[in-house]
């Protein structure tokens, strides 16, 4: 039995953090969309750790908010504590991470939606997608109700046939005890996609009384608070509490050893692959035997609960052996757990059935983003999120495709390594993932993205003009301090010395000065009278610019050079022996991936750049004769 | 479009080769390596113009060669090119492919400037297919090479250079990515100290290459000598045959009469000093730069005295030219009485032969000097060598770009710009095998940090 419940331009299947940015990207965008999720109470749900950003994932949520969606803003109105890691590392590593509160981000999240215009949120289970002639026309729930629609988006994380296994015990469940999606996978199976099962966990939740948090190292935020948003207001912002870190020890190794045997994933019962960067504890005690202690972070789920998060002890061993080896770490020797540790199976797809775009090769209208795409991490789905909502949207109203490539953004690298490399366990981003990194900073993610979010219509106009006004405070404070002369003078070389460099004996331009890494442009400012005071931001780009001057130009000439194999397009569905002279390895690979174009066959592993060079000429060839008649 | 070069001619020796250089820069770089005598600038040279001048590295002298200049789009590949002809030995023209790549270009893939000239709409479509077998033809004798080399003991080394640099990136990288867990802080003096190791065996593998060069090129030897001590009674006793001399007058020997021949089993790439020969004033002759040049790019100089009479003041100088070369002197008529002096010979040569290049007696004794010279005896089959000039030249941007790292590291800057001039050296050892940096860095981290939430 069904029944017709509307008409939609768009569905996101999934209300997390890829469905909720793939929704208002969609409907921000102006068309009419409809978000399906299973509990209305589980939008933007955190299930495992309440903490946004980090390394590489505060590019992401930085780049996010550049393009114009919401990760940034939720985050810094709901953190609870904010820290910049990896200050001393170097700016291309600099990362921002926050401790949110969950329950606050949950209800921050859905009253955005709730507001959206164009956006519809509905609770029910996607059971059906309904394609014809190779197009997505529509979706039935799993109450027979249909909804016909120009474009869907798959972002069901892991609630896709999620089941959960602790210890000896497992069922059939999303997270935080959510109802899982039963329905879809099959669908999508008869539709022709490839469907695979990965497998991540979560540790428990304790309750703050029964912490000794006095034996424990306690870690606080930071002092001068970094928003993610560029629109955020950094004068308001405070951290709100502590987080603390104490270590595993030989009893606990003990306690988990001996009971390896009640582990489901020992026993064989788990199937899922695992993400390698999130191993349960008992994994990390197998394989790095050698050491004699782990660390583990306790942290606050939020202000209004008493519930704490045990990072770095995941694990899917039975209920009574994570209460007994807990109670042999230092602090939780009386622990009461809320919440055990457990591990969840998932479907979701190969990514290289995908465009860059996000759209299935398959299937026309049908995107899929976040963890349904073998990713991990809210920061990855979010990211993945905004991509699929745009380009569902811009696709709509016929205009061209929002393609970021690697050089322009980590959230166009996490894409293209996704649907040119696959992945065989859950990815998570790094920056080491990132051969542009020294460009792509965090600091200058609106620089990079924000004229993008204003040319698809996502950040206004307003927003936009600043962003201009930056850029040509920054340019001409470079063009100032390269063409300022400064000479030697027994102050300046003082100083110099004083900072472990040394004097000058003949002048030389500011900007010389602001390269010696023991220098930066606030501490010569002394020397430099004609200074106009400057934003804080304008500051930093300019000095990172001087700074990184030789190593930036280098890395532009590079990534000049990658786009201009990225423009040249290939078709899809190509019979690639066809080309003469390709070899056979790269005629498979070729054929398996139908990379959209050269640049994306030359990063596919076995493509050599011979075979590179022949389909240049044979591209050039084509077009020769495509010109001919 | 980058600047690339290659060695257009085939790979043997011959009167001439040509070096073409291709690309937005190929100007450029030519005016780099090469000066016109006549002091014109390369870059003012005009289209389908040429010049005559020299080929240098830095300060030092190449080759004497001729210039053309191609603009951009009356060329082969459409670019700007400029074509070298210099003289065709296979090691001359090697060295100068080296300057030109430490330059500014890049070695040309295979194929590459007929896929330009293609790409530039300089051949016609139909010749599309022709392109493309070029290309895979050489492609895949490259990929045989390289599956040859696989096995090799090069390959192996760089591997083992490679894996290093692999773990380098990786503890920098799980250092950067997980700065909350507790991995061991990355320590700039001892990443320094570890870069300088992977150096140092990377530099090993070229540090052989020119004597790897020897046993697969042969031995470029050259015969100095005044007139009548048998110079010519040599090569041809060497060479096995008779052989007339090519040209008589001074200055015109640019094409140097090259004949490889066996020495037992070494190869030697041998050549005359011809046009010497029948110069009067030899003490002039060896002087000019044509005859030090020849000297110099020489693998090997055999001195040729006569033994049936003292020294003269002429083969004194011959004596001081050959100094600092790898030299053998040979004391020729050892069928007459021997009455050179023997004190000066002896004490200028590290390496005498006596023999009668007439009789052909004493080339033995000639074979086990040559061996001794180049302690080719010694020399240890299991120690890898760069095996070509693509092999080395991925290595030696490997060897630039860590020495670059090591710099920045002592400069004080910081560790993320290091750890990109690091890929860099990385990813010029990984463009033989093909392999991608990236996965194999987080393969790296996973396996060896205990890193997660």
């Amino acid at each position: 039995m069904s029944y017709l419940m509307g008409e939609f331009d768009v569905a996101v299947i999934g209300a997390g953090h890829a469905g909720v940015e793939a929704a208002l990207a969609s409907a921000r965008l102006g068309c009419k969309t409809v978000m399906f999720t299973i509990s209305l109470d589980q939008i933007a749900n955190m299930p495992c750790n309440p903490s946004i950003g980090g390394t590489a994932k505060g590019h992401l949520v930085r780049e996010i908010d550049a393009l114009g969606g919401e990760m940034g803003r939720a985050a810094d109105k709901c953190f609870i504590q904010s820290r910049m890691l990896n200050l001393g590392k170097g700016p291309a590593v600099h990362s921002l991470r926050v401790q949110a509160d969950r329950v606050m981000y949950h209800n921050y999240m859905k009253n955005v939606c709730e507001n959206q215009k164009n956006l519809f949120v509905k609770q029910a289970e996607v059971a059906d997608i309904i394609v014809e002639d190779g197009k997505i026309t529509g979706i039935k729930t799993s109450l027979g109700a249909v909804y016909h629609v120009k474009a869907a988006i798959i972002a069901t994380g892991t609630y896709l046939k999620g089941k959960i296994h602790i210890g000896e015990t497992s069922y059939e469940s999303g997270p935080d005890s959510a109802l899982p999606s039963k329905y879809l996978s099959k669908s999508l199976t008869d539709n022709g996609i490839e469907i695979r099962r990965f497998k991540t966990g979560t540790p428990c939740r304790v309750n703050k009384r029964s912490i000794n948090f006095d034996i424990m190292e306690r870690q606080d935020g930071d002092e001068n608070i970094v928003p993610f948003s560029y629109e955020t207001d950094k004068n308001n912002l405070k951290n709100v509490v502590s987080c603390y870190v104490t270590y595993t020890n030989s009893k606990t190794h003990e306690v988990i050893l001996s009971n390896l045997d009640r582990s489901p994933l020992y026993s064989g019962k788990i199937e899922g692959v695992g993400p390698r960067y999130c191993p349960s504890i008992e994994d990390k005690i197998v394989r790095f035997s050698d050491k004699p202690r782990h660390q583990l972070f306790v942290e606050p789920m939020g202000l209004s609960t008493e519930e704490y998060y045990l990072q770095g002890m995941s694990s899917s061993l039975p209920e009574d052996v994570q209460l007994a080896f807990l109670r042999t770490i230092d602090g939780l020797e009386d622990v009461e757990i809320m919440r055990p540790a457990y591990a969840i199976e998932y479907d979701c797809c190969n990514p290289n059935q995908l465009f860059p775009t996000l759209e299935f090769k398959k299937i026309e209208g049908l995107y899929g983003a976040g963890q349904f795409n073998g990713s991990s991490g809210y920061e990855e789905a979010a990211a993945q999120g905004i991509v699929a909502g745009i380009n569902a949207a811009l696709k709509i109203k016929g205009k061209k495709p929002m393609i970021l490539d690697r050089a322009s953004s980590y959230i166009g690298t996490l894409v293209d390594d996704l649907v040119t490399k696959g992945c065989s366990d859950p990815y998570r981003m790094m920056t080491s993932r990132s051969e542009y990194r020294l460009v792509l900073r965090q600091d200058n993610a609106d620089r990079r993205l924000t004229p993008v979010g204003y040319e698809i219509g996502l950040i206004s106009k307003e927003r936009y003009n600043r962003l201009i006004k930056k850029e040509s405070l920054i340019k001409s404070e470079i063009e100032r301090l390269k063409k300022t002369n400064i000479a030697p003078s027994k102050e300046l070389n003082q100083f110099l010395e004083d900072n472990g460099t040394s004097p000058l004996t003949t002048g030389c331009k500011l900007a010389d000065l602001i390269r010696r890494p023991q220098l930066n442009y606030n501490n010569i400012a002394q020397f430099d009278s004609d200074r106009n005071e400057l934003p804080d931001d304008v500051c930093e780009q300019v000095q990172l610019e001087i700074k990184y001057e030789g190593y930036i130009s280098k890395q532009l000439a590079q990534i000049e050079a990658m786009r201009k194999l990225e423009e040249k397009q290939l078709m899809q569905n190509f019979d690639y022996s066809r080309i003469h002279g390709l070899r056979l390895e790269a005629i498979e690979k070729l054929n398996k991936f139908q990379p959209v174009s050269i640049g994306q066959a030359s990063r596919i592993s076995g493509v050599s750049p011979a075979d590179i060079s022949l389909l240049a000429v044979w591209l050039q060839q084509q077009k020769g004769i495509n010109n001919v008649t | 479009m980058s600047t690339i070069a290659a060695i257009s001619t085939p790979n043997a020796p011959g009167g001439i080769a040509v070096i073409r250089i291709s690309g937005e820069q190929a100007i450029d770089v030519a005016e780099r390596i090469f000066k016109p005598f006549g002091g014109k600038r390369v870059s003012d040279m005009a289209g389908y113009s040429c010049a005559y001048g020299a080929a240098y590295d830095g300060d030092e002298r190449l080759d004497d060669c001729i210039l053309t200049v191609f603009r951009a789009p009356h060329s082969y590949t459409g670019e700007d090119t400029a074509e070298l002809s210099c003289h065709g030995g296979i090691c001359i023209t090697r060295q100068i492919l080296r300057v030109i790549l430490k330059n500014g270009a890049e070695n040309a893939g295979p194929g590459e400037f007929t896929k330009r000239a293609f790409m530039n709409g300089k051949i016609d479509l139909t010749q599309a297919e022709a392109v493309m077998d070029i290309i895979s033809a050489k492609g895949s004798r490259e990929l045989k090479m390289a599956e040859q080399l696989r096995s090799g003991a090069v390959f192996k080394s760089m591997k083992r250079c490679s894996d290093k640099l692999i773990r380098i990136l990786g503890s920098l990288a799980a250092w950067a990515d997980y700065p909350e867990e507790d991995i061991p802080e990355v320590e700039p003096t001892a990443l320094a100290y570890s870069l300088r190791e992977v150096y140092s065996d990377i530099s090993s593998l070229i540090a052989n290459y020119d004597r790897g060069r020897i046993l697969r090129n042969g031995i470029s030897a050259v015969i100095v000598g005044r007139p009548n001590v048998g110079k010519s009674t040599l090569f041809n006793c060497l060479s096995g045959c008779e052989r007339s001399i090519v040209t008589d007058i001074a200055g015109t020997t640019r094409d140097m009469i090259e004949e490889t021949v066996m020495l037992g089993d070494i190869a030697l790439r041998l050549s005359d000093t011809a046009g010497i020969h029948n110069t009067n004033d030899v003490i002039e002759g060896i002087g000019v730069d044509i005859a030090r040049k020849q000297i110099n790019e020489a693998d090997l100089v055999f001195a040729v005295f006569d033994g049936s009479c003292p020294l003269t003041a002429d083969d004194l100088d011959i004596i001081k030219n050959v100094k600092n070369k790898n030299c053998i002197a040979i004391i020729n008529k050892n069928d007459t009485e021997i009455i050179i002096d023997s004190e000066i010979i002896s004490n200028s040569f590290k390496h005498i032969v006596y023999l009668s290049a007439k009789n052909s007696d004493g080339l033995d004794k000639l074979k086990d000097a040559v061996e001794e010279e180049f302690r080719l005896n010694e020399m240890n089959f299991d120690t890898a060598t760069a095996a070509n000039e693509r092999q080395k030249r991925c290595i030696e941007c490997a060897m630039n770009s860590i020495m670059q790292a090591i710099d920045i590291i002592e400069n004080g800057e910081m560790l993320d710009a290091v750890t990109v001039v690091i890929d860099e050296a990385e990813q010029h050892l990984l463009e033989l095998t093909g392999e991608k940096i990236t996965n194999a860095v987080v393969d790296e981290v996973f396996s060896r940090f205990c890193v997660g939430k």
